[in-house]
């Protein structure tokens, strides 16, 4: 009979162990900068952030305030989705925000120029980012360009070709710099959501959809063949040529699922009439890079990818509520880009938990420990 | 055309100090993605100096203080990267990026913070240093002359001899071609990467300090340095990882920004009637397209963005 192993032994356990860790430590950098701003709001401060909705004073306000944190946490979600996919198959998908542009860019044209149906927009949105990913992916796979490098490029000239499509007089307000407002058929439904959190427009069915396709991912990657072949070339892209897999074609496949994963995460935000695009914003949209953030904080796993992406877009929301007289707002991204900071020791706080769980074992350290991965191994340098 | 060529110049020369910084760092082997949060970082330090100095502070002194400042808190922020890359073996791509989010979050809450504390009505998040800009500024007709020019080309020489002529320039470039070999004739491999990421961090600084400084009166700090950063490591590329191709690529891609800025000055431009946006996309499509050509037969240190690990052969 095999025996049972310890919790603390569980990969799983540990990956959570160290996400929580990680935010521990930026939640109290936070809270040391608070302090050193103005000592005597920042516990109230803090506390605010960290329960958001919950610090509004009625039910119905929060339940509203709930609603509009689900409503971003939704193309989060799909932003990280896409890293985390695109990771587990070697690739850095730091193209994102690109993706989501232009997932943003034909998904808006769709809706407010030519009013399609919301299905048919967050379609075009979808096979827009995937364009946009498969670009990267071909330029790697056959052109031995980084797909960091090409993602980076990508980010920017999608944000201002977005930018320029959207300034189209049939899609832009006469006055401001904003598109004009999404209405109709082309808003995403609500589906009687809506009624659960005080009447709010902006809770959609993209918020059970984003899950879905969370569960999706997590299967395909691990429940199928496909998902298979692609974290094989993750792996060892020689070893998975070798094997008869079409190593070059699974590349530009990743980045082209990625970019569409990235695109309907646009689609989510714009199609519920949360937000209008800003077609003189300079800067490419931190949803992108907010993925980033919640997919290493999920433990690089789908299904925990969907509760980090609601805690990242939750102490978002609730830095917007502290008093701004005090303090500034931008102390949530502080924490959040503290927290993405040490997710880059998560490999070394597993190592060091599992040095210490062989240590008490045999007492001594195990000369075979390896640092436990989930990532896979990066494929060789100098290939831009 | 005075404009445009001032421009091109200012330019030209943020983005080769920065693909400056980019080069010395990857070709120690790290990759340093988080150049943009460096230049934020300089930017700010040097702005702050600008804004605290007395108003009667003699101009070679605002200048050397600024410069000074910004080039520390480059190479500090920088110590970020090499923690977490050389001692702690960590993913670069992501320790970058979190630097570039770090960098515009902290940047802001300690302008607003700061602002505040002297104001409590003013919430914004820029600092004023209008007067003090000017010391850096000489007028030659038209064509508005900074002093930070001739840094750029003073530092342009500095890397090209550093890295090609002395002992320690060769030391460091094989450290990002084959670690181990550089281990075993006695170079140390982690003190080497750290002098390389601190290099970068010292010419980022710098190079952030020349942006904001360069075209606007004030900076909002929630810009950051509107991917600068990620430019000048086009630039790097393009520039095939040597000092002196760098130079000529800033060259080109600062003229490209340039012409974002001056092209309704220009009458064969403006009668082309395109956006404003075409000029700014340009330098990333060319850089796209070229790298797509010269790939190939990269020449990319070989060992950049792999943490050194000793025990590994």
């Amino acid at each position: 009979m095999k025996k049972k192993e310890p919790l603390i032994k569980n990969p799983s356990f540990q990956s959570i162990l160290t996400s929580l860790l990680c935010i521990i430590l930026g939640l109290l950098i936070g809270y040391i900068v608070l302090l050193l701003i103005n000592p005597s709001g920042a516990g109230e401060a803090i506390k605010t952030i960290l329960l958001n909705f919950l610090s509004r004073s009625s039910h119905a306000a929060r339940m509203k305030a709930l609603g509009n944190t689900l409503a971003k946490t939704a193309p989060l979600l799909m932003c990280a989705l896409s890293i985390c996919f695109c990771y587990k198959v070697g690739l850095f998908n730091i193209g994102a925000p690109g993706q989501y542009e232009a997932g943003a860019c034909i998904g808006l044209y769709a809706a407010i120029a030519w009013h399609c149906n919301w299905a048919i927009c967050l379609l075009l949105a979808a096979v827009a980012g995937a364009v946009v990913g498969a670009i990267s992916g071909a330029l790697k796979a056959y052109r031995n360009v980084n797909e960091v490098i090409s993602g980076i490029m990508l980010n920017w000239i999608m944000l201002y070709l977005t930018n320029m499509v959207l300034s189209g007089k049939n899609v832009k307000e006469v006055a401001s710099p904003y598109t004009i407002k999404v209405s109709g058929k082309s808003l995403i439904p609500s589906a009687g959501l809506n009624n659960l959190f005080a009447n709010n427009r902006t809770v959609t069915i993209a918020i059970p959809l984003a899950i879905i396709f969370a569960i999706l991912i997590w299967m395909i990657l691990t429940k199928t063949k496909f998902g298979y072949e692609l974290r094989a070339t993750g792996f060892n892209k020689e070893a998975a040529k070798y094997a008869g897999m079409k190593e070059k074609q699974n590349i530009i496949v990743t980045l082209a699922i990625g970019g569409a994963l990235a695109g309907i995460g646009a689609a989510c935000l714009y199609l519920t009439g949360y937000q209008q695009w800003s077609t003189t914003q300079t800067s490419v949209p931190t949803m992108g890079f907010n993925g980033i953030a919640a997919t290493f904080l999920g433990g690089l796993h789908p299904i925990g990818t969907i509760f980090a992406s609601f805690f990242i877009q939750s102490i978002t929301d609730g830095g917007a509520l502290i008093d701004k007289s005090v303090y500034p707002s931008q102390i949530s991204d502080l924490i959040s880009s503290i927290i993405i900071y040490l997710c880059g020791f998560v490999l070394f706080f597993k190592f060091a938990i599992n040095n210490w769980i062989s240590k008490k074992d045999k007492g001594g350290p195990n000369v075979n420990d390896v640092p436990v991965t989930d990532a896979p191994a990066k494929s060789e340098g100098g290939e831009k | 055309m005075v404009l445009l060529l001032q421009y091109t110049i200012i330019f030209a020369s943020v983005l080769c100090l920065v693909a400056l910084g980019g080069c010395f760092s990857e070709h120690s082997g790290v990759i340093n993605l988080g150049l943009e949060g460096i230049m934020v970082m300089g930017a700010l330090g040097g702005a702050v100096t600008m804004f605290l100095l007395p108003s009667g502070t003699s101009k070679i002194v605002i200048v050397l203080a600024t410069t000074l400042f910004a080039i520390l808190v480059g190479m500090i922020y920088s110590c970020l990267l090499g923690v977490a890359c050389i001692n702690f073996k960590a993913d670069q791509t992501l320790i970058g990026t979190a630097m570039n989010l770090l960098a515009t979050a902290a940047a802001t809450v300690f302008v607003k913070a700061m602002n505040t504390s002297i104001n409590p009505d003013n919430v914004s998040s820029s600092i004023q240093y209008i007067q003090e800009k000017k010391a850096f500024l000489k007028y030659f007709g038209g064509f508005e002359f900074n002093w930070f020019m001739v840094m750029a080309v003073v530092m342009l020489v500095l890397s090209w001899f550093l890295l090609y002529k002395t002992k320690f320039g060769l030391r460091l470039m094989a450290c990002g071609e084959n670690p181990q070999a550089a281990d075993s004739v006695g170079i140390n491999v982690y003190k080497m990467r750290w002098a390389g990421v601190l290099i970068s961090g010292f010419l980022g600084g710098l190079g952030g300090i020349v942006y904001i400084t360069a075209g606007v009166s004030e900076w909002k700090f929630e810009m950051g340095v509107a991917g600068f950063g990620f430019l000048a490591l086009a630039v790097m590329i393009f520039g095939q990882w040597k000092p002196t191709n760098i130079a000529l690529a800033a060259l080109l891609f600062g003229l490209f920004r340039a012409l974002s800025n001056v092209y309704t000055g220009i009458p064969f431009l403006k009668a082309m009637n395109l956006p404003s946006t075409v000029y700014n996309m340009l330098p990333y499509i060319i850089s796209i397209i070229v790298l797509a050509f010269t790939s190939k037969n990269s020449r990319a240190p070989k060992a950049e963005g792999i943490p050194y690990d000793k025990g590994q052969r």
